[in-house]
Formats: C-alpha cells, structure tokens, sequence
C-alpha cells in the first residue's frame, strides 16, 4: 500500500491491483478506484497546465464538475480522446493517460511564461491586443497561441468504436441515484410504476453513501448504513431499471430526456472487442423526478488553484470511497458546517488537521464534535495567500474585520500539504432549467433553487435547495407521494437526527491585504478567469452577465463553468451593488457534460448515414462502369466514361450519339405522381399555369408549377391516361415536396375537390430512348405496334406489352430528339432496359447520364428547375410567356405574376451566352457584369448552365440577367480570377429552333 | 419535443410532423380582384406572437393528414388540436 492509501472501503477492492500510466510512468491502483483516486494515491497532484498562464494544475474535486484534472488518455491510438476529466474515469488494466496543455512536459512547461507576463494578459486581450495589425494575426498571434494553448488532440483516425441509441418510454424517470434518488425511485417502482433510476457513476448512493458521521442518523443506523441497506432492497424491484454509468445529457420539452450510458469505457482493451461503446438512451417519461444532487464551491482568494488545493466534500470521498488521503497534512478552508465532517473523519484516521473559518463561531453538533476531539479551529479567518509552486506546501491567513470586507492583524503562516476547500453548495438546477423551469434566488443560502411549475417533473434532494439531512428525507418523502399521488410510501415512520448549520456566511471575494490588481484569485480555473478580468469587464461597461461571461471567457470551457458561475454572479452584483436575484444567470444548456460524436450520431455512419435509393437498373450502371452522383437520395448515373475518358471526353462522346443515332437514359428517378378523381382536370387548371381540361386522353402536356408568389416551383410532363386518371411526373430532387404541396392545397384549400393522388416513384421503372434511330429500336422492341407519326405523334401515349408484360410508351422529349420514354413494373426494369440495349446495338445506341442529359437540354434552351432557378424566377423571367395562360382565372401563383415587384423589366432573365473564343467554356455561378472599368463592378447577373456543345462544336451558356429580355447581341463580360471573357447575350435556343428533329 | 396528438391517429413524436405556419389564412376566391397590397398581405404577413397561436400541422411521416393546432409558444404547451375545416376552440 502507498503511504497515501490509508484507509479500507467496501468500494475499493484492495487485493485486485490494476496497473496504468500516466505521462508515459507506470503506477498501480485497485479496481474501484477512479483515475484521481489512484493518482492522489500515488501522491500525484500535478496533472496538468491551465489554459492561458500555463499554471500547474492538480485534481480539485471528484465527478463531473472538474475543471483542471483533464487529460488526453490512449493517446497516439484511434481509441484516443481528449479532455477527459481524471475523476470520471474508471481506472482499468492497461489504461494510458497523459497531460495536456503542457509543452514539452508537465513539470517544464515553456507556456509558464504567460504566468509571468499575466498582467499584459487582462480579460478580453485577445479581442484587444491581436485585432491590429490585422496581417499580424494570422501569421504571427495565431500560431503562437495555438503552440502553447490549445485542449487536447483531436484523434487523427476513424473512431473504432460502435455505438447506440435505444428509445425507452416510462412511467417514472427518477434522474440521481443519491440519497433522495433511491427514495423516490423505491416509492414510485412500489407503487407499480415502471421506473428507471440514472445514476452517472458506477455505484448509487451519492454523497450520503460516504457519510459516516454519527451526528448523522436514520432510523437508529449511521446514515451510510441505512442508505446501503435500502439499495440493496432497492436492486430486488422488478418495475425498476437501473442504470449505472449513465449520465442526463438533456432535457427537453414533453419530458423528452437524453441520456448516455457508458457500456464499455471502463474495462480493459482486450475486454472492450466488439462491445458497444455508448449508447444514447431517448427516453420519454410521464413523470420526471430531478434527483441531480448539488456541488461544492470553491472559496475565492488569491492563489486559490495549486495543486493540493481540493473541494473538502471530495477530499472526503477521496478518504471514505477510495480509501486515499489527499495529503498527511491537511487544512481546511470553510465557510460552512459541512468541511467539519471531512476534519472529523481525516482526524479519526490519524491525519493531522486544522480548520479555518471565516464565520466567528458555529453552534452545531458537528463543530462541537471537532471542537471535542481537539481540532484546531481559526474563527473568522481567511486565507490571504498559497505557497507552493507545483504542490501547495503552506497558507497565510489573517482575521476578517467585523463586516468582512477587509482582512486585520498579522499574517499567521501554516504549513499544509492539502487544502481543502469548501464554499457552501450549489444545487444542480441545469436539468430544471433545460426543461423550461425557472428559478428563484434564496438569500439564505445564497443559492439559486427551482421555481417548481411543471405538473410532470419535480426536484427532490439537495438540487431543490434542501441541504439538511432531515429536510432531503421528509421533503423527498412528502413531495414524492404527492406528485404520483400515492398515500403511503414506506418512509413515513423514518427518524432522522443530524447536525444542523445555524450561523451561515458567504463572501463572494474574500478580502486581501493586496490589490485585486496583484492577486490571482481565480474563478474559473479552466479557462483562468480571475476576479480581477470580471471586475475589470464591469468598468469597460459590460454589464449583462452573458456579455461578462464572453468577455471574460468564464464559464465556457469544457466543465461550463459548474464551479464558477454562482462566483461570477456574486462579485458582479457585489461590484455593481445589486442583489444577486436581480441578476438573473446564465443559460444553461445541453448537454449537461460533453457528449462524444459517436454517442451522437449512433448507428447513423457509413452506409447507414442517409437513405440510399437505386434504381431497378442500378445494378447494370454498375457492370457498365458507371460514375453516380448523388441526386437527393437517389443514385444517379452520371456519366459512363469508355477505358480512360474522363468526364469532358464522355460527355462528347455520349452527347453526340444521342443525336446522331441513339441513346438511353435511365429515367426512373425522376418523381411519379398518380392522379385520380372525377375532378383530377381542374386541379391540374389549379396547380399548372397551363390548361388541362381540354387534353385530350392519351395526350402529354408539360406543366410549370408556380409558388403562391409567382416563382417557378417545379415542371414536368403529365400524360392523361383516362378521364378521371392522370399521371404526373416531377423532378427528382423535387418529389415528395411537389406532393405534399399538393396535399396541403387538396385538404386545405379545395376540400370539396374530388381528388386522389398517390407517389408511384418507386412503382415504375423508366428508359428514355432518343436520337433519330430510336422509332426504329422501339419498332424492334413492340414489332405490333404503328410508330408513324399519325398513329403515334410526339406528345402521346399508348400502352403496350413486352414479354408478355404491361408497359405504358410516352413519347416525349427533353433532349429535342425524336424520343420515347417506357414505363414498366420496377421489378422488370432491368430486363426491359437490356432488351432496349440488344435492341439497339445495331444503331449503336449509347447509354448516357445526367450530365449528358444536361448538356442535350441547354442546347435547346430546356431549363432544370433548381438549376437555372433559383426561387427566384417567374414564368415571364424565363421567358416562358407561352406556357402561362391568359384565359384561366386562376391558378397557383397567378396573381403574384403582375405584383409592382414582378413586373419589373430590370428583373433577371434567362439569355443564352456565347463566348466569344467558342473553346472557352464559362463557369457555372460565374458573375457577369456589362462595364469593367466602373468600380464598384456592377453584377448583373450569372451563369446558371455551361457546357462545351458537341453538336454545335461550340461553348454554350445559360445565364440570367438584369433585364437581359431586351439584350440580345449585346456584349458582356465573365471576370474571372486571371481574365475577363468576353461574352455575347443570345437566344437561349441553340439547336433546332424549329423544332425539326423531333419529327426526325 | 412534443408530442402531438394527431386528430386521425393520437399520440406521436413531434419528428413525424412538420409545421406549415400559421392557420386560418384562407386563401382568396378571387385573387384577381386584390390589390398588390391585398394579396401582398395574404401572400406575406403571418403573426408568429409569443404566446397562444393557431398553427397548421402535417402527419408528414404518418397519415398525412393536414390539421390545426392550438399552441403556446412561450412554453409549447399544446392547448387543442383539430381537423381542418373545424371551427377553432375558444381559447
Ligand atoms: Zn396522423
């Protein structure tokens, strides 16, 4: 055993050692122990360098609320992580863990430099000092900061671990396994109520589990005693789920509550294989019990933070829990009743112990018990200062004058190895307040305590601002029972004797003989914000406390200031004379503690990040070398390159076969809508610019689809297959948004239509075959049927049947190509797609994809929806008078089409563009100005589509511009990074204006 | 989140619906009758107060269903839900 390890528990197995390292040396622990546990066992305070002066930096307290102890552990391996607090982790064979903030070691650190130049480092210097000269930042502040600051190292590598997310719902959700936990935990899971308990460390029991005071009694047994007994009733409930190691993350509106438990963090690596790391419970509660317990403060006086300077409550758990002393020496710095029982318990193992309190007496039984077992104790007493620079070896204390403000006397020098500290209590209201609650300050103890108005969750314990041992068992037993309304709980006969603080006090600064210039009384340890930065953002005129918060840096770093923010409130409403009521607090947000991205996103990486759809087809684009490019969802050929061709060369090639003899698209993705209904025609007259009743059946119509406000929304060809029965389609990306507007018009505004629509996407499979050989493949493929253009004329349907199957044949273009489109039952798509490719291959036909597609339609003037509009473009803007009906009296959006704003002539507008040098192709989202000696340039518009034409063997563009209707052959400039290109504005037809090869 | 107790199929998770603004904005008969400022503020003014609204809500991974609902968004507490078409509860 360590010299340090002083102590047997129930919680430490000491005949189980496990052995770790840290900074690269190897120590032993025992299971049971914690990180800090085992390190303070082993005599070591120091384990890291503080944020901005580098200041040595030892363990302070014992759970989530650390702020110095993080450390980076399994580093240089992709099972690394940074930041993680020492008092958290469970101690296992093999662990690695190593300092951070530290270069090159811990014990010599050259970022300690900032400790000496620290009165050139105010608050709010980095906004000051490195805004100017601005050049200066980037090359010469930021790396420097970056070198000797910084948290930990993000890992380099996948994160190897799997994780989870599992949906729960209850009756009861009781949050903290302490004392007031497993009471209302039992009294609910007795009541037949399923419940599930949360406990963030891996044993229940709180803090009271380490009481062993015999000024604290329940029902006649030590109050550790009694609390064990119940836990071990408490595990033999059937309706109650325990889960240990499993810490609230959030806790939202409807009692909806986030909470991550650790499954496999804690064992040792060759344990760990192929287990789930963490799994993020989402759970869903009727009725939420707050049971999150309260934190210790720290005392704020200069030199507050070396190393050896701990939470007096968590040096007795260090005692009591572990079995570790924190030091052989120990003083203790209150200003409460409850830093007597760590005296009291440190004194009865033999370590020496002195106390100094800054009230002038304390009536209780604990004070008395400590006074009677002779402890030295300093009344109205304050520490002026620490010694020490890597470990604190003594204190200087004086007297307080009468109101406290000031310090008296002499200097009293006390030699210590361990400081313990302890400020009073802090509630943990974050869960009240994440889910909506409010809060109310109570002078007395000068803590903020939950304003209870929610009819499904309450707080119980400590968190609710009850301290007393009595008050957390009587107030816990009462307001349980009548929150789930239940008439007897089994604990309405329990005795309770305790202690009781009868004189309390709380400076929020203590007072030195020093100017606050000159001391370093630090707040928040994590991110070194003293007194002095908050005092001095008061006077530069900050004074809401969100604003003090940025300035100063307090409260924002990875511990979210637990122990800081009551201590920031105080001295800002000290300085500013104001009550601390008055002020309000900070927002406190999820998550409680940092959650890691895995636990995040779960299961939801690698192929199972989004939702992948295919075609029917995919598998042939696939054995055909296809590339794909994401369309939503879907998977899109994009192009089929032949050998090496990259993606200009394909395209060539693709494009020009297309026109020259035949190619084929699959068009499977492109959104189905299946309209039925006997007033399926005038909702079409409502929903399209264009007129619908008068398509005849077995006729196609393309349709633009307006917003409320005049903008084109989305387009597409609907082909009427009966009287009542249309079908239509949508653009890909556009689908399930076409539908569900159009849901929201049938049941909102034209309830009285009799109208049925259903997606069939995923109904049919589509190949789109066109160039001017493709009647001659359809003919191969249906030899029954007439292809002449009497019998089957452009912008018609028919049905017919391949392999004895059903298919529907539109003949439709959007290429300007002689074109039919076949439709078939999804699952023979890709038989119907092989036969088309047999049949073709004596007219060489040429599989092609979007991007090809792309460049076949902008030599036609074609738009894409979302490509070549942007929300922002009507009908007229594109150009497309013809397609918006003057005789309708209304259809979506059609007011909006003569609003003052859209008639507007300088409005953007589709032109086609040429380049002057025809090789010199445009980028697309290329500004476009008419004047570039002008400064500043004027943008007038930008280029929507861009390809190098095959066909034409020239660049051709898209591209809107300011009134660009009236600019025809008028010469624009592209700028680009190294030139400008000279640009002509042309008719945005670049092939076939007569329409000649759809006929071909 | 919520949970939302949708009129055609009870109780489901807030992440099954989606919320279409505020409710009880008809749609003009005779759009062609208004002036620019008439339709601009059918078009474009919605309230969005703090306090008790009337919204609209889609079943958008459900029934699909379209209704409207009686929400404080102070404190989301959701006072009524209802079919389209119903009147509005008194408040
Ligand atoms: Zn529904």
């Amino acid at each position: 055993m360590t010299k340090y390890r002083i102590n047997k528990t129930k919680f430490v197995d000491q005949t189980k050692t496990v052995s770790f390292t840290f900074d690269g040396k190897k120590y032993h622990g025992f299971e049971g122990d914690t990180l800090a546990s085992a390190l303070l066992s082993n005599g070591i305070h120091l384990v890291g360098r503080s944020f901005k002066y580098h200041r040595p930096r030892g363990i302070m307290s014992c759970g989530s609320e650390e702020p110095n102890a993080i450390c980076q552990i399994n580093d240089n391996t992709d099972l690394t992580e940074p930041n993680v607090r020492v008092t958290e982790i469970e101690l296992y064979e093999g662990l690695k863990a190593s300092s951070q903030n530290c270069w090159p070691s811990l014990n010599f650190d050259i970022g300690g430099i900032n400790n000496l130049i620290s009165p050139f480092l105010p608050a709010g210097f980095y906004y000051k000092t490195f805004m100017w000269p601005k050049s200066f930042w980037k090359k010469i502040y930021e790396p420097l900061i970056r070198l000797s600051a910084g948290l930990g190292k993000s890992p380099t590598q996948p994160d190897p671990d799997i994780y989870d997310h599992k949906h729960e719902h209850c009756d009861v959700l009781v949050i903290g396994g302490g004392i007031s936990g497993i009471m209302s935990a039992k009294i609910a899971a007795k009541n037949n109520l399923k419940t599930i308990l949360i406990e963030d460390k891996n044993t229940l029991g709180g803090s009271t589990i380490y009481q062993n005071n015999k000024n604290f009694i329940i029902d006649n047994q030590k109050s550790n005693e009694w609390l064990m007994n119940e836990i071990s009733e408490l595990e033999k409930l059937d309706n109650l789920i325990i889960k240990t190691r499993t810490s609230l993350a959030a806790f939202h509106s409807y009692n909806y509550l986030l909470a991550k438990e650790n499954i496999s963090d804690h064992l040792p690596l060759n344990k760990k294989n192929g287990s789930i790391r963490q799994r993020l419970w989402k759970i869903r509660a009727d009725k939420v019990i707050v049971a999150a317990g309260a934190i210790e403060r720290p005392l704020i006086f200069n030199n507050n933070d070396r190393p050896g300077i701990i939470l007096a409550n968590s040096v007795k758990k260090y005692l009591d829990f572990y079995g570790v002393s924190s030091g052989l020496n120990n003083t203790i710095f209150t200003n409460n009743d409850s830093a007597y029982e760590t005296a009291v318990s440190l004194f009865e193992k033999g370590i020496s112990v002195k106390i100094i309190d800054i009230r002038k007496k304390s009536s209780s039984n604990i004070v008395k018990n400590a006074k009677n077992l002779g402890i030295e104790i300093y009344w109205n007493s304050t520490v002026v200062n620490t010694f020490g620079y890597k470990k604190i070896k003594s204190i200087e204390i004086m007297n307080l004058s009468e109101d406290g403000s000031n310090v008296t006397g002499n200097k009293n020098k006390i030699q210590c190895d361990c400081l313990s500290i302890s400020g009073g209590w802090t509630p943990m209201v974050h869960m009240h307040t994440q889910s909506g609650g409010k809060l109310d300050f109570r002078e007395r103890d000068q803590v903020f305590v939950p304003n209870e108005k929610s009819e499904n969750h309450i707080n119980v314990g400590s968190c609710n601002g009850d301290f007393e041992l009595e008050e957390i068992v009587k107030n816990t037993n009462n307001k349980v029972k009548k929150f789930l309304n239940i008439n007897e709980s089994g604990f309405d006969k329990i005795s309770v004797l305790c202690s009781k603080e009868l004189e309390k006090k709380n400076i929020w600064l203590l007072p030195n003989t020093i100017s606050e210039g000159k001391t370093k009384s630090f707040i928040d340890f994590q991110n070194d914000s003293t007194a002095k930065d908050i005092k001095l953002a008061l006077r530069e005129g900050f004074k809401s406390i969100e604003h003090v918060k940025r300035y100063t840096t307090t409260g924002m770093a990875t511990d979210q200031g637990k122990l800081s923010n009551m201590h920031a409130l105080g001295i800002i409403a000290d300085t500013a004379g104001v009550k601390m009521g008055t002020l309000g607090t900070t927002t406190f947000r999820p998550p409680f503690t940092p959650l890691t991205f895995g636990a995040i996103v779960g299961r939801s990486v690698g192929k199972f990040f989004d939702v992948v759809r295919k075609t029917s087809i995919h598998e042939w684009h696939v054995q055909n070398k296809a590339k794909f490019e994401n369309v939503g969802q879907w998977k899109r050929p994009w192009y089929y390159p032949i050998n090496s061709e990259n993606l200009h060369e394909a395209v060539q090639r693709e494009s020009k076969a297309a026109r020259d003899s035949a190619g084929i698209l699959d068009a499977s993705t492109l959104g189905k809508i299946d309209i039925q209904g006997t007033d399926a025609s005038e909702f079409l007259n409502r929903v399209y610019t264009n007129a619908w009743s008068k398509l005849g059946i077995g006729k196609c119509r393309y349709g633009l689809m307006l917003n409320e406000d005049g903008m084109v929304y989305d387009d597409g060809v609907t082909t009427r297959l009966g009287e009542n029965h249309y079908l239509m389609t949508t653009t890909t990306g556009g689908a399930a948004n076409v539908l569900s507007k159009l849901e929201d018009y049938l049941q909102t505004e034209w309830p009285e239509l009799d109208v049925y629509l259903t997606s069939v996407t995923d109904h049919y499979s589509t190949a789109s075959i066109c160039g001017p050989n493709s009647k001659k493949i359809l003919k191969k493929l249906f030899p029954d049927k007439d292809f002449s253009d009497e019998a089957f004329p452009h912008m018609s349907y028919q049905d017919a049947i391949i392999d004895k199957i059903e298919c529907r044949i539109m003949r439709i273009s959007f290429t300007g190509e002689l074109s039919y489109e076949i439709n078939i039952e999804s699952k023979y798509g890709k038989s119907l797609w092989e036969n088309c490719i047999k049949a073709g291959e004596e007219y060489k036909i040429t599989p092609y994809g979007t991007e090809t597609m792309h460049l076949l339609r902008a030599e036609k003037g074609f738009i894409i929806v979302g490509q070549d509009t942007d929300g922002t473009m009507t009908p007229i803007d594109l150009q497309m008078d013809w397609i918006v009906s003057k005789k309708k009296y209304d259809f979506i959006g059609k007011r909006s089409l003569y609003r003052s704003d859209t008639i507007r002539e300088d409005r953007k507008q589709l032109v086609g563009l040429l380049t002057d040098d025809p090789n010199e192709i445009l980028e697309e989202g290329a500004q476009i100005v008419s004047e570039l000696d002008k400064k500043p340039i004027e943008m007038i518009g930008h280029v929507t589509s861009s390809y190098f034409s095959p066909n034409l063997n020239k660049s051709i563009a898209l591209a809107v511009v300011k009134g660009g209707k009236k600019m025809k052959g008028q010469k624009l400039f592209v700028p680009m990074e190294n030139k400008n290109i000279n640009v002509t504005v042309s008719d945005f037809i670049f092939l076939d204006k007569e329409n000649k090869r759809i006929n071909a | 989140m919520f949970v939302i107790n949708c009129p055609y199929c009870g109780e489901r998770d807030q992440s099954e619906f989606s919320c279409g603004g505020e409710a009880h904005i008809v749609r003009p008969k005779q759009p062609t009758e208004l002036s620019d400022d008439e339709w601009a503020e059918y078009l474009f003014m919605r309230k969005n107060i703090k306090g008790v609204q009337f919204e609209r809500w889609n079943h958008a991974h459900g029934c699909r269903k379209w209704f409207n609902m009686v929400r404080d968004s102070s404190n989301d507490k959701i006072h009524a839900v209802y079919k389209m078409g119903e009147k509005p509860p008194a408040i």
